[in-house]
């Protein structure tokens, strides 16, 4: 690891032929091949799982109050993606969510806004126009959302749909069969190819969350791998779950991903955003999130454009966490609206 | 026809497997229990005691790297070769001890009966005095008993065999390597037991025996800062120097020092120990985590 | 774009009452002291927290002989099970009383309100427990049937973990059946005079725990006192010496735990976030102030700059100040004294020729401070990588082969701890094999547990705390020498 760049590249404004060059740097081989990225990926340091756990653990005891708390509160409310992720979707589901996220606390213009809602696909259309001009962004679960397991040609499909739709940002899953049975070169390409779909976004390029689905990678070995694989392919964000899969972001596994972008970023000069999703619903873990994106990544990442919390229930809390602190008094769920 | 004169031993130190002379050159008069004439015994100095740590020390990290299987075959085999000894080493206790034959026979049967008992150890020492620990987390912990290094051995005065098994053995099954010094004035079985060793598997250095003048070579000994422990066995009824002196000297370098169990010398009959092994050892626990 | 700033989040000093002046506990009792008095302050502001008796050699031998009584006439004889009871019920008040411990071993100490909080309280009450179940069921620990305490003990402790260490002494002496007089560090003492309350609280008989204050002549006079049997203690390898010497020729026994320089040797294959997280918890717990302290990485040469820079960043986030602050990682040193020393071995690092790297702290204005420091190009011939420190400096030297790694691994007189940190599991045993240290943690680093043995090799003393090893020493059929 070199002492981190001043000047970070984000990962977006980069074109294919850069990203291909920046892991061909990285692997040491011209040719992004099956058994180079093998070795690389190999070759990266353990995790021991004790020791990630423990030091979760001990960054979750840091006590963040008052003025500390106030601000990170906002920073959390800031770094949502506002989620709806059911078979039971409806226009009329999606519009609440919209109208949620554009007014988060009815009465509080200082409430910052989440930064997207997080809708499937075929919804994309009808929160795009919900969130005109609110400055919040729509992002697709795609690619077959949450398995995967399609054709290559119907992921495309499904993410050049999202796309065309409007979407601003595209959360692609990778395909973990292939990841496990160690075949890395078809999980690369298949980010590559998602990736050119977002890059060519006629109002620019989509930014690409790739979800590694951590619960079912299991080890933490698997997840720095594939957390390195990915932005290897050129993933502008890396993402741990799906929220369909149990377990979902726990926060040892969100560090390691934390470890991923910090050193990649001292590798590369480009600075790759994380997500973590499913499973986060209180204000006091989050805030335990935003501790470890401090004091693991640094806090370039304390900014919604590279870090961001997949959640459905977490805002409410925050909102009512966010009352106790300017009134003084505990709130009730009948004071924060549901969407 | 005039009778056969017999051929006498000369009687050496037994150093790194070999047996020099005390480089000092000075000899020390041995007589039987009824003042007969026995031999000359080297008369170890500093230095030769200095030459003794050094080759057990070299020879330390060999011996307690062997297995304990193989370690605990070594020894059996010395018990072997004590057998076929048996009638030199009565003799030799009968004169020096001035024990009727019979008294003599039952002090080497039961030398060669405890030097079994030990060298059974060897491979279970471990499984008694380590063990498993439960901690509080997910983490593999294991202690288990090392040997403690160079341990320098002041044997007993009286007992000139079955004390100086029962001070040996129990040192070395483990992994020690062992300075003896034996009892001064009757040191003749410690170099026999010497040759015996010189003739077994055990390597040279595991077993370093210094003969002469106790509270010369104790004191050395015990304030050598390259030795790791002291059994103080033999510093009662030593001439010229009391344990309490030596352990003292020990405590400058934080010496493990196993006491003369009494403040006279027992009769070694009954003190076969696992205690007496424990005296030196090391327990070493290990951490690992447990995951995936 | 703004830091995130964490706002203090002081821990209340309300939850424990500090009295002006203690006395000594004796005989179930707090009584004057013939010695004279001492001040105990806070070494984060200086300020003075209590006057403490100082117990001269009437007082020690007052207390001895409680101990005596106690031990022939209530606490030998009384069943097993009782005992257990009764150090259940310790356990048990520790935990209840934990917050009050915890506030009051950061304000004598200066350790950060979360070591106090999260190790030292919790280990202390587990230490109990974990004994309290031995008392009954001594004749199945290995040391034959029925076997019998000592007598009376003799145990100083040092300041470094002050409760922790009393609980560490305390626990297995009275498990066994022996009746106790401890003495606290001159510079910690509050924690064990608020333990001798709870030993009240318990309904402990009397005379079972003694507490003596003092400094190194009251301690001094529980080793030397005749009617002692067994003394225990922790501290330097010097003042471990002399007890050695002070015993010699008696038939007292003793357990010493003494210092340590201990290697945490790095190989270039270790989980590297692990690794850097096993240095800092290694050296940076407790300000260095830890007898295992991983004072000296070892790392494989290929390694060394990458380790560096990662160390480095990682102690940029580590929060000095105010002990009582539950986000500060490091405290305060515990005293003026140590302080001195600290700063003179680093000068000493420095003048040498090692580099010295310390990180961007503010350092508060009272108080004992010491920044977190890192030594890099350290020969094993410079005093900061030969002389135990007792600090937050670590010394960074570097190998190229396993072996290398042992030899100079054992190139020091002491053999408490080391640590190796390297993904194969061969090359972990092989290491762990071949370390003369009674503690190996590979691939982690300062753990402790009740039941797991804790102590050294060589000059770091001898005997076992803790575990079934550590009982042994408390029983005349465990003790070995």
């Amino acid at each position: 690891m070199t002492a981190q760049t001043t000047s970070t590249v984000r990962p977006w404004d980069r074109d294919a032929a850069q990203v291909a060059a920046d892991a061909a740097g990285l692997i040491g081989s011209a040719e992004i091949g099956s058994t180079a990225l093998r070795r690389y990926l190999f070759g990266l340091p353990g995790v021991d799982e004790v020791g990630a756990k423990g030091r979760a653990a001990q960054l979750g005891t840091r006590s963040i109050k008052t003025t500390s708390k106030a601000w990170a509160l906002d920073m959390v409310i800031s770094m949502i993606d506002l989620t709806t992720l059911e078979g039971a979707d409806t226009p009329g589901k999606v519009r609440s969510l919209v109208a949620k996220a554009r007014t988060p606390e009815p009465g509080d213009a200082g409430c910052p806004r989440p930064a997207a809602v997080c809708v499937y696909n075929d919804m994309v259309e009808v929160a795009v126009e919900a969130a005109q001009g609110s400055g919040i962004h729509v992002a697709a679960v795609s690619t077959a959302f949450p398995s995967g397991r399609a054709s290559l040609a119907v992921r495309l499909a499904d993410t050049a749909d999202a796309v065309a739709a409007g979407a601003d940002e595209i959360d692609m899953v990778i395909d973990r069969g292939a990841f496990l049975s160690g075949d890395y070169l078809k999980v690369y390409s298949d980010i590559v190819a998602v990736r050119e779909i977002c890059q060519a976004r006629a109002a620019g390029p989509a930014h690409l969350k790739v979800i590694l689905e951590t619960g079912e990678l299991v080890t933490y070995d698997n997840v720095r791998r594939a957390s390195w694989l990915a932005m290897l392919a050129g993933a502008d964000f890396i993402k741990t779950s799906t929220g369909k899969v149990q377990p979902a972001a726990t926060l040892p596994v969100t560090i390691v991903m934390l470890e991923a972008v910090r050193d990649f970023l001292a590798a590369t000069g480009v600075q790759v955003g994380v997500k973590p999703a499913g499973g986060i619903r209180t204000s006091k873990d989050a805030i335990k999130f935003l501790v470890a994106v401090n004091e693991v990544a640094g806090e370039r990442w304390l900014d919604p454009d590279f870090f961001r919390f997949g959640a459905s229930t977490l805002l409410n809390d925050v909102l009512l966490q966010r009352q106790k602190l300017a009134t003084g008094v505990y709130s009730g769920p009948d004071y924060v609206t549901i969407d | 026809m005039s009778e056969r004169l017999d051929v006498r031993k000369t009687y050496k130190l037994y150093v790194g497997g070999s047996f020099p002379r005390s480089e000092s050159g000075r000899t020390y008069e041995v007589v039987s229990a009824d003042g007969a004439f026995l031999a000359n015994a080297a008369q170890g100095s500093r230095k030769d005691a200095r030459d003794a740590v050094r080759a057990a020390r070299a020879a330390q990290p060999g011996w307690a790297g062997a297995t304990a299987y193989n370690r605990g075959q070594v020894l059996y085999r010395v018990a072997e070769l004590l057998e076929g000894r048996r009638a030199q080493f009565v003799a030799d206790v009968a004169a020096g001890e001035g024990l009727r034959t019979a008294r003599a026979e039952a002090a080497v049967d039961a030398a060669i009966d405890r030097w079994v008992w030990y060298a059974g150890w060897a491979d279970k020492v471990a499984q008694v005095a380590g063990n498993a620990n439960p901690v509080a987390g997910p983490y593999f912990n294991l202690s288990s008993p090392e040997p403690t290094g160079v341990v320098a051995v002041v044997a007993p005065q009286r007992s000139s065999l079955l004390g100086l098994v029962s001070v040996i053995a129990p040192v070395i099954l483990t992994g020690n390597t062992a300075v003896v010094i034996s009892s001064q004035d009757r040191p003749l079985p410690a170099i026999t037991l010497g040759e015996v060793l010189a003739t077994s598997d055990v390597p040279g250095g595991v077993v370093n025996v210094l003969t002469g003048k106790t509270a010369e070579l104790a004191p050395v000994l015990a304030s050598h800062m390259d030795v790791n422990a002291i059994d103080l066995a033999g510093a009662v009824e030593a001439d010229g120097v009391t344990w309490g002196e030596l352990e003292a000297l020990a405590a400058d370098t934080v010496k493990r020092v196993r006491r003369p169990p009494t403040d006279t010398e027992p009769t070694w009959l009954t003190d076969a120990s696992l205690n007496q092994v424990l005296a030196f050892v090391e327990t070493k626990t290990v951490w690992h985590p447990k995951g995936t | 774009m703004t830091a995130f700033e964490y706002a203090p989040a002081p821990e209340s000093r309300a939850v424990v009452d500090i009295a002006s002046s203690y006395g000594l506990f004796i005989d179930g009792e707090f009584t004057e002291g013939s010695g004279g008095s001492l001040k105990t302050i806070n070494p984060a502001t200086e300020e003075a927290l209590a006057e403490v008796a100082v117990a001269d050699e009437s007082d020690v031998d007052r207390a001895v002989a409680a101990a005596r009584r106690a031990q022939q006439k209530v606490w030998g004889p009384m069943p097993g099970t009782e005992r257990a009871k009764y150090l259940y019920r310790i356990a048990r008040l520790l935990a209840e009383r934990s917050r009050e411990f915890a506030v009051l071993e950061t304000l004598d100490n200066g350790k950060p309100i979360r070591e106090s909080r999260d190790v030292d309280v919790p280990l202390a009450s587990a230490w109990f427990f974990y004994y309290a179940g031995w008392a009954d069921k001594l004749d199945h620990a290995g040391f034959g049937v029925d076997p019998q305490p000592h007598g009376v003990v003799g145990q100083v402790i040092p300041w470094n973990f002050p409760l922790l260490m009393l609980s560490w002494k305390i626990a297995p002496a009275l498990a066994a059946g022996n009746t106790v007089v401890l003495k606290p560090a001159e510079t910690t003492p509050l924690s064990a005079l608020l333990f001798a309350e709870l030993v009240q609280q318990a309904g402990l008989p009397p005379g079972v725990v003694n507490i003596v204050t003092g400094a190194g002549a009251t301690g001094a006079a529980v080793i030397g006192h005749a009617d002692v049997d067994k003394v225990a203690f922790t501290g330097s390898t010097a003042v471990g010496k002399s007890i050695a010497k002070q015993i010699a020729g008696t038939r007292k026994h003793a357990t010493l735990e003494l210092g340590g320089k201990a290697a945490n040797i790095v190989f270039a294959d270790a989980p590297i976030d692990q690794a850097v997280e096993g240095i800092v918890n290694g050296i940076f717990f407790n300000q260095g102030q830890v007898c295992c302290a991983g004072s000296r990485v070892l790392v494989e040469e290929s390694m060394h700059d990458e380790l560096i820079d990662r160390l480095k960043s990682r102690l940029g986030t580590l929060r000095l100040g105010d002990p009582m602050d539950k986000n500060t990682d490091i405290g305060a040193i515990n005293s003026a004294r140590q302080l001195q020393r600290i700063n003179e071995l680093s000068d000493a690092g420095e003048a040498e020729g090692a580099v010295r790297w310390s990180a961007d702290c503010a350092i508060p204005e009272n108080g004992f401070w010491f920044p977190p420091t890192v030594f890099t190009q350290v020969s094993s011939a410079h005093r900061i990588a030969r002389e135990e420190i007792f600090g937050p400096v670590l010394s960074v030297l570097t190998f190229r082969t396993p072996a290398e790694a042992v030899a100079k691994a054992h190139n020091t007189p002491y053999g408490l701890s080391a640590g190796i940190w390297t993904e194969k599991g061969s090359r972990i045993l092989w290491m762990a094999d071949r370390l003369r240290a009674g503690v190996v943690w590979a691939n982690t680093f300062n753990k402790f547990d009740p039941t797991s043995p804790f102590g050294g090799y060589k000059e770091s003393g001898y005997g076992r705390e803790g575990g079934r090893h550590g009982l042994g020493p408390y029983l005349v059929e465990g003790s070995t020498r």
